[in-house]
């Protein structure tokens, strides 16, 4: 197992930093990448390749909204709603993938394919309201504009 | 307007991402300048400019290089790129456009603390700056620009209090971010107990324009106290949001009415946010208020990230406070009684306030909590907390009261934020124990 790619990518982290430790956030990044979410599987990896603990891997994980302890579905629709989205209509783009998706925020459709979640401020204030789909921004989204987002998330799917 | 643009200069005409461009315009060429100076005359530079923290504090970033032992081998620069205060997004557009602006003055930094590694710590959602500001890095190390001094690229993944200074530092060490007491300070002991110099992404990137300009040009833009320029970030209700170049000083009716456009749909200014969802709230009688850190603070408020929110008629006080305290309940990391459990406290009493269930001493109990909770944890996040209710309390009073008089919103269905969800109301970590009566 110690020489694995994902081993040899992690030992490479740890080489950048003055303390090994410093690469537990990068490790971890790139496990979920690896498995899709933080599965105890994958915290014992990344837990192995830096040498420390499974329990020290999922403390750190637990502590970020970017790091899933559950699984996920594969893609990710991100709306935020923080004061600047808000005064934008971001609710009405809330509801609008609420009615597209079927589910509510902080659910994945049936079909595995969507989480979709409210987040707080994501720094494109200007260009309310602000979408992450997958870490990637779509910006001045209104309701009219959910519906072709969605369908191209699916089309990815 | 003929605000000398410095931070990003340029950048409307070229691709300043490009290493190219940017040495085109005069790039680098502040670095070759430092290098020749002995650390301690950059140092001096850096304090006779007067240059204030652009991240929220507006701490001197001369005194702080001066507090760091010089005498110490390990000494680190750490770029707090981090920007997560609602309404800022000023060093999104400096990464995105003119990221080697920032390498540049991370060397410089480097230089003037005789350090050699430097570590930007940018917040995971930022991914299309972190791949371009990732791509200048490497640019600019290939074209030897870097000496021996190595500048590491690190992704946060996505916690608010990591902005703060010292949890990010425990968040670089790969730990929770959660905030260190202090004193001591990171000057003294930062990362990995070594002196650390920490700034803000525009605070950094100002180094090398005052190089380039020399102290005494430097310090006739904007006001004495607070020399400079800075990039606001107008949002909210205004016609032209977006970033905007401008001397410090410049009054904040100007931000919002010449250059932003004032107020669309013919609606009525209510409240101005001047620094980011976490300060105090200024009402349309304030509007001449000078947009510097001395000028805004004798207005009852704080400079924060220059995060200017305009909020119009149309929005209910008691959902916007309540959505700010919501995220900052999000938000606190735990680690405080005061902020941990106030902030809980915030969000059910104006959760009470907002569906009309309120009595009148919960007006009285939600002051309380506020008094509470101010000056009382390990960093600002609890203070933050607290601003943004006490302050539209106080200057919207009338609007509460109303929500306890009436047992409703009076603003019905009508406010522009009714309904608006917040992530943490998807927790199943949301406390389901009620405020007791």
């Amino acid at each position: 197992m110690t020489d694995s790619p994902f081993y040899d990518e992690v030992q490479e982290l740890k080489r950048r930093y003055p303390d090994w430790r410093s690469a537990t956030l990068p490790a971890l990044q790139l496990a979920q990448e690896k498995h899709g979410y933080l599965s105890p599987d994958a915290l014992r990896e990344t837990a192995r390749a830096l040498g420390t603990t499974p329990a020290f891997c999922e403390s750190v994980a637990s502590f970020y909204d970017m790091l899933h302890l559950a699984p996920v579905g594969r893609h990710m629709v991100e709306v935020c709603t923080n004061l600047p989205c808000a005064l934008a209509g971001a609710q009405r783009v809330v509801d609008a993938f609420e009615d597209e998706l079927g589910v509510r925020p902080g659910e994945t459709t049936d079909d595995g394919a969507i989480t979709f979640r409210t987040v707080e401020c994501l720094g494109g204030c200007d260009r309310a309201t602000v979408v992450a789909v997958d870490e990637r921004y779509h910006e001045l989204v209104t309701p009219d504009k959910v519906a072709a987002i969605v369908e191209d998330v699916r089309g990815d799917a | 307007m003929a605000t000398p643009e410095l931070i990003l200069a340029h950048a409307d005409e070229r691709d300043l991402t490009r290493l190219g461009e940017y040495r085109a315009v005069g790039g680098y060429r502040s670095l070759e300048r430092a290098l020749e100076l002995e650390p301690a005359a950059v140092v001096q530079v850096i304090t006779d400019a007067t240059l204030r923290g652009r991240g929220g504090a507006g701490f001197p970033m001369g005194r702080k290089a001066s507090l760091i032992d010089q005498k110490n081998p390990r000494k680190y620069v750490v770029v707090n790129a981090d920007e997560s205060e609602p309404g800022a997004f000023k060093d999104r557009e400096i990464m995105a456009r003119n990221p080697h602006l920032l390498i540049e003055g991370c060397l410089i930094t480097a230089h003037a603390i005789e350090s050699r590694a430097v570590f930007i710590y940018i917040r995971g959602e930022y991914l299309a700056e972190y791949e371009i500001l990732a791509r200048a890095v490497e640019d600019a190390r290939s074209a030897g620009l870097f000496g021996d001094v190595d500048v590491v690229v690190h992704r946060g993944a996505g916690a608010y209090i990591c902005g703060e200074e010292s949890a990010l530092l425990e968040s670089l060490e790969g730990k929770r971010g959660q905030p260190r007491p202090r004193p001591p300070f990171p000057p003294v002991t930062g990362l990995y107990a070594a002196p650390t110099q920490i700034n803000n992404v525009q605070t950094i990137a100002i180094v090398p324009k005052i190089i380039e300009l020399g102290v005494e040009e430097f310090v006739k833009i904007g006001v004495r106290s607070s020399p400079g320029t800075a990039v606001f970030s107008l949002s909210g209700n205004v016609v032209r949001p977006g970033n905007y170049e401008l001397e410090l000083g410049t009054p904040l009716r100007t931000l919002i009415y010449d250059v932003g456009g004032g107020i669309p749909d013919g609606r009525e200014l209510k409240g101005i946010i001047p620094g980011g969802s976490s300060v105090p709230i200024l009402t349309p009688d304030q509007l001449d208020t000078p947009l510097d850190y001395d000028s805004i603070q004798a207005a009852g408020s704080f400079f924060g990230s220059a995060a200017v929110i305009v909020v119009d008629d149309r929005c209910c006080m008691v959902q916007l406070a309540l959505r700010a305290a919501k995220f900052y309940m999000h938000e606190s990391c735990g680690k405080c009684t005061p902020c941990r459990e106030g902030t809980r406290w915030l969000v059910q009493l104006l959760t009470r306030i907002e569906e009309g269930d309120a009595m009148q001493s919960d007006l009285d109990l939600l002051v309380s909590v506020c008094t509470r909770m101010l000056g009382r944890s390990l960093c600002a996040l609890g203070d933050f907390a607290v601003y943004p209710v006490s302050s539209y309390l106080r200057k919207y009073r009338a609007e509460f009261q109303r929500h306890v008089d009436e047992g409703a919103c009076p603003f019905g269905d009508e406010s522009s934020i009714a309904g608006i969800e917040a992530p943490i109301d998807a927790h199943t970590h949301f406390p389901t124990v009620e405020v007791p009566a």
